[in-house]
């Protein structure tokens, strides 16, 4: 069996928990429900909420340059703390961390795989004392945006059919049949899909359990739908987050060498004006 | 809840609520029984409870569920 291409990015529950007090090492929880951490969480770990410290709470945008440093400061990290990251949802928004601070060019980022979910069913052990540390004086890197793709990006790559576009919601968002996961608000005023797009939904990079898929496995998956090397990928998705995790995947696990998350995703292009839209199933699968 | 202690009885199962596929999560932390609700695709939390017992966590989390997947509305895709 193949091994990851960045095997160091991932972490298991067993070497973790013999972390809970290595200063060096900063555990970070990010769930999609931001409650969850106050019902349970890994003993030493610091909670971030993404919807209000993960993203500019003003225009929509990313954490801007002095906001991720006035966070990871309070964090208590410094530029050399391997921050370990996991959350609920298969570390749907786990990812989304990674992703910002892989932008902000923080080294050693890793990624607790099974996430919370693997941590509980594990009966390890968890703990309701939110800790504190000393707080540092961070200072980020300038963000490097070629881990990011805007509009004029997305919509040259569709005329030019120059990168790989990958839709990783669910298939009845995809086709246009919901305009949101069900159960969630609607936010967009048309459904279906950038024309061209295929459609990998996120959560099959990962095993019932929460961990992710070999390497072998992941790389049929999208090796299946034409998403390899052969040219840049963009994945996307409703508000950028699940394609982050797809990202996640495609640049660290499977090693593909040009790969960018458009966060502006579905609610940026379902709601322009005059944008190419396609509604159904995928087309057949291009390489 | 003591400062620590290990999550006990973790299970999941699969139901229909709205015509939707819900995955509940359940486990025990300390005295409290903790029930999450998620739509099976893509994964995302709609309800998380806690509660003094492993029915009551689960009976508030389905229904809040209910309550957010009512709303989802079905298109005809090739209207």
């Amino acid at each position: 069996m193949a091994q990851y291409a960045h095997p160091e990015v991932l972490v298991d529950s067993g070497w973790l928990a013999s972390k809970l007090n290595d200063p060096s090492v900063r555990i970070v929880e990010v769930d999609v429900d931001t409650s969850a951490y106050d019902l349970g969480h890994i003993p030493g770990a610091i909670a971030w909420a993404w919807n209000t410290q993960l993203c500019d709470t003003v225009r929509r945008d990313i954490l801007p340059k002095a906001e991720l440093e006035a966070l990871l400061s309070k964090s208590g990290i410094k530029p050399e703390t391997t921050i370990v990251l996991y959350g609920d949802s298969n570390n749907w928004f786990a990812a989304w961390a990674f992703w910002q601070l892989k932008i902000y060019g923080h080294k050693d980022v890793r990624i607790l795989n099974g996430g919370r979910k693997k941590w509980l069913a594990d009966s390890r052990e968890v703990s309701d004392k939110a800790p504190s540390y000393e707080h540092t004086q961070y200072n980020a890197q300038e963000p490097d945006l070629s881990l990011r793709a805007f509009l004029p990006q997305v919509q040259e790559a569709l005329r030019a059919n120059s990168a790989s576009l990958v839709d990783v919601r669910s298939p009845q968002e995809f086709t246009g049949e919901i305009l949101a996961p069900p159960g969630l608000p609607e936010t967009c005023q048309r459904g279906g899909h950038i024309p061209g797009a295929r459609n990998v939904p996120w959560g099959k990079a990962c095993n019932d359990d929460g961990t992710f898929k070999t390497f072998d496995e992941l790389k049929a998956l999208y090796g299946g739908e034409g998403v390899n090397a052969s040219k840049p990928t963009i994945a996307y998705c409703r508000i950028g987050e699940r394609s982050s995790h797809t990202w996640f995947v495609l640049k660290y696990l499977l090693g593909l060498p040009n790969v960018t998350n458009y966060d502006g995703s579905w609610t940026e292009w379902g709601n322009l004006v005059g944008a190419p839209v396609e509604r159904g199933a995928s087309k057949s699968a291009t390489t | 809840m003591e400062a620590t202690t290990k999550a006990e009885q973790f299970q999941e199962r699969q139901i229909d609520i709205e015509g939707w596929p819900v995955k509940l999560t359940s486990y025990k932390v300390g005295d409290n029984f903790v029930c999450q609700a998620d739509n099976v695709s893509p994964g995302a939390c709609l309800a998380r409870f806690s509660a003094g017992t492993a029915k009551e966590a689960e009976s508030q989390a389905i229904s809040k569920a209910r309550h957010l997947l009512s709303k989802t509305k079905r298109r005809n895709i090739d209207g």
